[in-house]
């Protein structure tokens, strides 16, 4: 398989050619690109000069001053002379014929770099036997090379209460901190959420949120101190923060969403970084504070899981157990971030609830279902695989292999289903999908690996998004946005109902859309007036680039539309789903239209590629059901039986439909990782491993392989070897019993130069009429939620947004409601009641989070965007709760 | 009064009600404003280029070449800012001028927008002295009123807007780029250079920063003309400036003079140190400054004769300290002055000036050792030269220069135990002892000794 990155036009980093320099560091001669900074140009022949607050990815500030060398530089008749003091190697960009010494070879540079390392420690606590960061802090192993044996600081140290909460997940260490900035740098520049910072001044100046405690504002009660959890995980005492009092604005200034959970207003999904980069141990993380020395860590490097981005992590383990993440170094991906739900929500992969042993049922021997009892696998293989060729026998057999597989186990369940039971129908959509999207994605997505990659986004001139929250639903791609639009580069555009926060700190310009009308707005690009689409119209060329999102698939005509778009403007597309496994699943063949690399099944010549690679007689030629169709088959009777992957029904477009599909059909077989809805009434349960125990490859929405190695060692199988374990109880020989042997396989099959799959040219559907106390519903998932992969981190949950429903002014009027006030959303189905946060945004919209707490839009509501809701103002509620959170019907 | 004293800035400041626009106009005042709005503004530069003006806010940066390096205009705006954060231990021209004089202040804005293309100019004043800041508003006004700003001054079509800004009390707010964050709104704290303010200043724009008395200066120089401000000061060091006594002179205050005059004439203007005392040591240009003695009464006090002498002449403060003075007391005062002022943004002042504090604390309570007064002079070696701005440079002056100068005073601290001097020898009012414990080593109880 090709799991290295397949070229492109475009590389990760695209350096444009510059003037190269040429000067000396250390009588080293070195030519690098105009404006390199001396300690960089340092690096590329191997002297490291110390530092603390440079950071290769922020702006340069020079404000420890550990870096300095002695530096000296060709005057206006090309004398060589020195400058009169050393300089911060940091901040200074190398100049022709300039000559630098370091530390290595000048006297003054090491006094100097002594010294400041000096008066870095003076005030600097003995924490270091129990800090989190000793045994890998740069402050520590300078302190060690450099250090002086004893101390000449014979005074009183500052010190300071500690440590301080800044959000329940992050913090602070007052006494620790060397002031480098790179915390608040990162917070300001990288992810624009300014919302720690420096306050006071001299050796009292500290990080901090804004704290009148801190502040010492008359009559403010001190800074709280973090004190720790109780062994439930909930903290001891409430930690500080600045909870907003002001009833008209319950967050102040940054704006209600932007509250935590637990009141404070540091709801960063970025947050995790500050305390890596940090070089001391001041930033630490409640889930990893005081947990393991970093010299009991095994690092196994990783590929987070949560997102379709392929982040590069690195997966900290001990004696099995899984201690922390943190970001991988990938230029070409995630650079040197990612976001906290990729840092911190690795809990679920070792929940009590893991499922170690296969399980069958027990038929009850009064005729009822039975009980699910542990089993050896061979007794479980057996079983399933008598059940399979029945239930294939009855109608046939579906399979819904969840959207978070691998591409290893993506190629193993298409197979399977095609091979082994001999039917398309199979598909890993676990969300709201249509046979657009499908002919949307065999169209335009299959077999375009890297037509658009992270650092397109980054230098196109104008990025316009179509149903995709940037930083909601695609996390660190919002960072890469910012980079653009921070570098003066990218202009962005957002077809949305409203201007979210993730908007707003891209620059970005919202083109309003009442969900359901963006076929109508994307046609009108080019042809209206009004001043967004107009300025998008003119935005639009071949150099830039759309960004749409999974969401669309909800809205009858607009992935047609955004075709259309695209080929009008020449503009280039790119499809971002939220999870992992949707574009491995695209490209290897787990829908139900399409086999692996792209090739439609309705193709002859596809089927006879892929048959004969397979060594099989013929494929199934008869295109598949997709998932919502397999469903109402097995529900109706269909359908003999079901194949499920690692799924969730809440995340079903109609989770009461799919709970009675599952109820209903005869025999349901489940791989899943940890006990789940569909694990309760399979009849034969497989367990698989989650991505710490296997390796494997994520196809990231780029199109680019993300391989990672097994991090612990176990004796949980991935999917793709229980399937063919599973088909070979069966009878029929898979072949993909090794990671090895799948890889083999797709290389063989190779790329495919045959015809794809037509356009889809779907109509929109005319917007519905509302009536009193009606309004279109807007939803889309906030990146912390109340996702099942998020299970077992309170800390995390404790920084997530505040749930929060939306509407306009005018609509808030017309209801009678105010910020923070409750607001009830009503179908048939259930309610939903949130404090409501008045946000400008098309009157007759109400928009909710999706699976966030206390709004479980699909379970509860049983809709999704653009269904017509009821709404009215809370009888009496202000705090997020739901009325019918099991999903049942009021 | 001695014949060296050139009054130009001072130069109506005894009069009735000097500081209102009546009395200025009455001394000629607004007549270098009217000039220079016939003047192309590309003379006006070069009038204060030639006339060797040099920045009076401590640096003495040629000002006229300073303007020069504004990039050409764009059509975007270009600012000037002025420098009235006045902060510095014995610093105190910029204060008196502004209350006796802000129309000078304000008419040399005005020129000086003019000269560099600005239609709105700010003045940065320290937060402290209220009563500057509302002197200002109400010249302001006043200058409005009569036409010398707004839209179309004095009907020449010219534009200006000027804004008096209170600053939050921060001396750092005094260094040009930390202003300039301050008055953008956000903490004050000097910025990476480049981009210099000329390129990127206030609001990233073209800024020009300069001392108030820098600008208060430039109607003369419009008024009087090049070779009349040449004729005074030294030829690298032309023209005059105030002169601030303070401390132990007969007769402290501002004494207006040519560049190059000497302390020594200076003192005989101010009547001499204090009756029965003599000269111990000075500084000649601030707080910032390395400390002179007696030895240096004769050194011109233009830029190059106090450079050459080992100190700077910074902002002309000079604070004169007889022999009743313990160079110890003196010296720890301005060091918790730096700890306390220290922005924080970088670590050798940050961390450095708590050190020194507190070491000099011990010394001057008879609880240092020798090691310690090594250990001062390295640490200072460590900060100088190693910090992000003047500010940690300046707090390392009178410890190095005093520990030189003065050796054996400050082991006698620490061999006696205490300080061989009596604080209240060196009061110039009645002194209660902020600390019941303080023994002067003389044997008698501090205080018992008046001033
Ligand atoms: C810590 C520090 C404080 C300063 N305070 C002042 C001040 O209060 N007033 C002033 O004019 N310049 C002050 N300066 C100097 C300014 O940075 C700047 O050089 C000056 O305003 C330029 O004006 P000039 O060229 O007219 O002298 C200070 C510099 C430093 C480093
Ligand atoms: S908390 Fe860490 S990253 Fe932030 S300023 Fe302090 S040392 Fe630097
Ligand atoms: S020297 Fe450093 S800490 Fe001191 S005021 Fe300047 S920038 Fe701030
Ligand atoms: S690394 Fe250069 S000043 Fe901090």
């Amino acid at each position: 398989m090709t799991t290295t990155t397949p070229k492109t036009g475009t590389s990760g980093s695209t350096p444009a050619p510059a003037d190269q320099v040429t000067f000396t560091i250390d009588d080293v001669e070195v030519a690098v690109p105009k404006g390199t900074l001396v300690i960089r140009a340092a690096e590329q022949i191997g002297i490291q000069i110390p530092r603390f607050c440079d950071h290769p990815l922020l702006a340069p500030v020079g404000a420890c001053r550990q870096c300095l060398v002695e530096v000296a530089a060709p005057d206006r008749e090309g004398n060589v002379r020195p400058m009169p003091k050393p300089q911060a190697s940091c901040t200074l960009e190398a100049t022709p014929g300039m000559v630098v010494k370091t530390q290595r070879s000048s006297a003054v540079a090491d006094k100097a770099q002594h010294g400041v390392l000096e008066l870095l420690l003076i005030n600097h606590p003995l924490d270091c036997p129990t800090c989190d960061k000793g045994g890998e802090c740069p402050l520590q192993n300078q302190a060690m090379s450099n250090g002086r044996g004893t101390s000449r600081f014979h005074d009183v140290k500052r010190t300071f209460p500690k440590p301080i909460a800044i959000s329940t997940q992050i913090l602070l260490d007052r006494d620790r901190c060397v002031l480098c900035q790179r915390c608040t740098r990162f917070s300001e520049e990288i992810a624009g959420d300014p919302f720690i910072d420096l306050q006071q001044r001299g050796v009292k100046q500290q990080i901090g949120i804004f704290d009148p405690g801190v502040l010492g504002f008359a009559g403010s009660e001190p800074a709280e101190v973090y004190r720790g959890v109780q062994p439930d995980g909930t903290p001891i005492s409430a930690a500080t923060g600045l909870p907003s009092t002001d009833p008209a604005d319950p967050a102040g200034p940054a704006g209600m969403a932007t509250v935590d959970t637990s009141g404070r207003p540091f709801a960063s999904y970025f947050s995790g970084n500050t305390v890596q980069i940090c070089p001391v141990g001041a930033l630490t993380s409640a889930a990893y504070r005081f947990r393991s020395r970093p010299f009991d860590l095994v690092s196994t490097p990783g590929i987070a899981e949560h997102d379709s981005n392929g982040a590069a992590i690195r997966v900290d383990h001990r004696r099995g157990v899984v201690l922390r993440r943190l970001a991988g170094d990938d230029p070409a991906v995630n650079e040197e971030w990612i976001s906290d739900k990729d840092r911190f929500g690795f809990p679920w992969q070792g929940l009590a609830d893991r499922l170690t042993a296969p399980m069958v049922r027990e038929p009850g021997a009064d005729g009822t279902r039975g009980e699910l009892r542990p089993a050896s696998w061979a007794e479980a293989f057996e079983a399933a695989a008598e059940g399979l060729a029945a239930a294939r026998a009855a109608g046939g057999v579906g399979v819904l292999p969840g959207g978070r597989l691998t591409m290893e186990d993506a190629y193993a369940y298409g197979k399977f289903a095609r091979v082994a039971l001999g039917t398309n129908d199979v598909d890993h959509r676990a969300r709201p999908a249509s046979a657009e999207e499908e002919a949307f994605l065999g169209h335009h997505v299959a077999g375009s690996r890297m037509s658009v990659t992270f650092a397109d986004l980054e230098h196109a001139p104008t990025v316009l998004l179509v149903a995709f929250e940037a930083e909601d639903e695609g996390g660190i791609t919002f960072l890469r946005l910012r980079k653009g639009v921070q570098g003066g580069r990218t202009k962005v555009f957002s077809v949305a109902p409203f201007a979210s926060r993730g908007l707003e700190r891209l620059d970005g310009t919202l083109v309003q859309a009442v969900p359901g009308t963006e076929p109508e707005v994307l046609d009108a690009v080019g042809t209206s007036s009004e001043s967004s689409v107009s300025a998008v119209a003119e935005a639009l060329g071949p150099e830039a680039v759309i960004l749409v999102g999974e969401r669309l698939a909800t809205v009858p005509g607009g992935l047609s539309a955004v075709l259309r778009l695209a080929e009008r403007t020449g503009a280039r597309l790119a499809w971002i789903p939220r999870r992992a496994g949707e574009r491995g699943g695209v490209e290897l063949g787990t829908l139900p239209t399409l086999l692996p690399g792209g090739r439609p099944v309705a193709d002859p010549q596809a089927r006879v590629d892929v048959g004969a690679a397979w060594d099989v007689e013929r494929l199934p030629a008869e295109p598949g059901r997709d998932a919502e169709q397999i469903l109402a088959a097995a529900r109706s009777g269909e359908l003999g039986g079901l194949v499920v992957g690692g799924l969730d029904p809440a995340d079903l477009p109609d989770p009461a439909g799919a709970r009675a599909a599952l109820e209903a059909v005869g025999f349901l077989v489940s791989l899943e990782v940890r006990a789940s809805a569909v694990t309760e009434l399979a009849d034969v349960v497989l367990p698989v491993a989650p991505p710490v125990e296997k390796a494997g490859t994520f196809l990231n929405w780029e199109g680019r392989p993300r391989p990672f190695p097994q991090a612990l060692t176990s004796t949980s199988m991935a999917d793709h070897r229980v399937l063919d374990a599973l088909a070979d109880a069966m009878d029929v020989q898979l072949g993909l019993a090794t990671t090895t042997e799948v890889h083999a396989e797709i290389d063989q099959l190779g790329g495919w130069d045959g015809g794809r799959v037509a356009a889809p040219a779907a109509a929109a559907v005319e917007p519905p009429a509302l009536g009193a106390g009606q309004a279109v519903l807007a939803t889309w998932h906030l990146l912390l939620d109340a996702g099942r992969c998020q299970e077992g981190e309170a800390f995390l949950a404790g920084t997530s947004q505040r749930p929060v429903a939306r509407v306009s002014a005018t609509h808030a009027d017309r209801l009678g409601i105010a910020s923070g006030q409750g607001i009830t959303v009503r179908t048939p189905r259930g309610q939903v009641t949130l404090p409501v946060a008045v946000t400008p945004m098309a009157d007759g919209v109400v928009w909710l989070p999706t699976n966030s707490v206390g709004s479980a839009v699909r379970r509860t509501l049983g809709v999704d965007a653009g269904a017509v809701v009821e709404v009215a103002a809370a009888s009496t509620v202000t705090t997020a709760t739901t009325a019918a959170d099991d999903g049942g019907t009021l | 009064m001695g014949s060296t004293l050139s009054p130009v800035l001072s130069h109506h400041w005894d009069a009735e009600k000097s500081w209102t626009l009546a009395t200025y106009e009455a001394d000629g005042g607004y007549q270098g404003l009217r000039k220079a709005l016939e003047m192309d503004p590309a003379d006006i530069v070069t009038a204060v280029k030639d006339s060797g003006l040099r920045g009076r806010g401590g640096a003495g940066f040629p000002t006229g070449l300073k303007w020069s390096f504004l990039p050409a205009p764009d059509g975007g705006p270009r600012y000037l800012v002025v420098n009235a954060d006045e902060s510095e231990p014995g610093t105190c021209k910029d204060t008196p001028l502004m209350m006796a004089s802000p129309q000078m202040l304000i008419e040399g804005v005005a020129i000086t927008s003019r000269a560099i293309g600005c239609d709105h100019a700010f003045i940065y004043v320290r937060g402290e002295i209220l009563h500057v800041y509302r002197r200002l508003l109400r010249a302001v006004e006043e200058a409005y009123e009569k036409g010398y700003l707004g839209k179309n001054i004095l009907g020449s079509g010219y534009d200006l807007d000027v804004t008096v800004h209170a600053g939050a009390g921060a001396y750092i707010c005094g260094e040009e780029t930390a202003l300039l964050d301050s008055l953008e709104g956000r903490r004050g704290q000097p910025r990476l250079k480049p981009p210099f303010p000329a390129v990127a200043g206030l609001y990233a724009r073209p800024t020009v920063v300069n001392n108030v008395e820098s600008i208060a200066s430039v109607p003369a120089i419009i008024t009087g003309g090049v070779d009349w401000f040449r004729s005074m000061g030294t030829e690298k060091s032309a023209g005059f400036g105030l002169f601030s006594l303070s401390g132990h002179v007969q007769r402290p205050g501002q004494y207006e003079a040519p560049l190059g005059i000497t302390l020594r004439e200076l003192l005989e203007m101010a009547g001499g140190v204090r009756e029965g005392h003599e000269l111990k040591f000075w500084t000649p240009g601030g707080s910032s400054t390395p400390l002179f003695t007696a030895e240096h009464l004769d050194v011109p006090l233009d830029y190059e004769s106090v450079g050459a002498a080992g100190s700077m002449l910074g902002t002309r403060a000079l604070q004169i300290f007889d022999d009743t003075t313990c160079v110890v007391r003196a010296i720890t005062r301005w060091a918790e002055f730096y700890a306390h002022e220290s922005c924080g943004k970088c670590t050798p002042c940050r961390e450095g000036t708590y050190w020194l504090k507190q070491v000099l604390g011990r010394i001057e309570h008879g609880q240092g050792t020798m090691e310690d007064l090594d250990t001062l002079l390295d640490v200072c070696d460590n900060i100088l030269g190693r910090s992000f701005c003047a500010l940690g440079d300046g707090a390392t002056s009178t410890i190095t220069s005093g520990i030189a100068l003065f050796r054996e005073e400050f082991e006698a601290h620490v061999t006696g135990g205490g300080c061989p001097l009596d604080p209240a020898a060196s009061a110039l009012f009645e002194y209660t002892p902020r600390r019941s414990d303080v023994r002067a080593l003389s044997g008698t109880a501090a205080g018992t000794v008046g001033a």
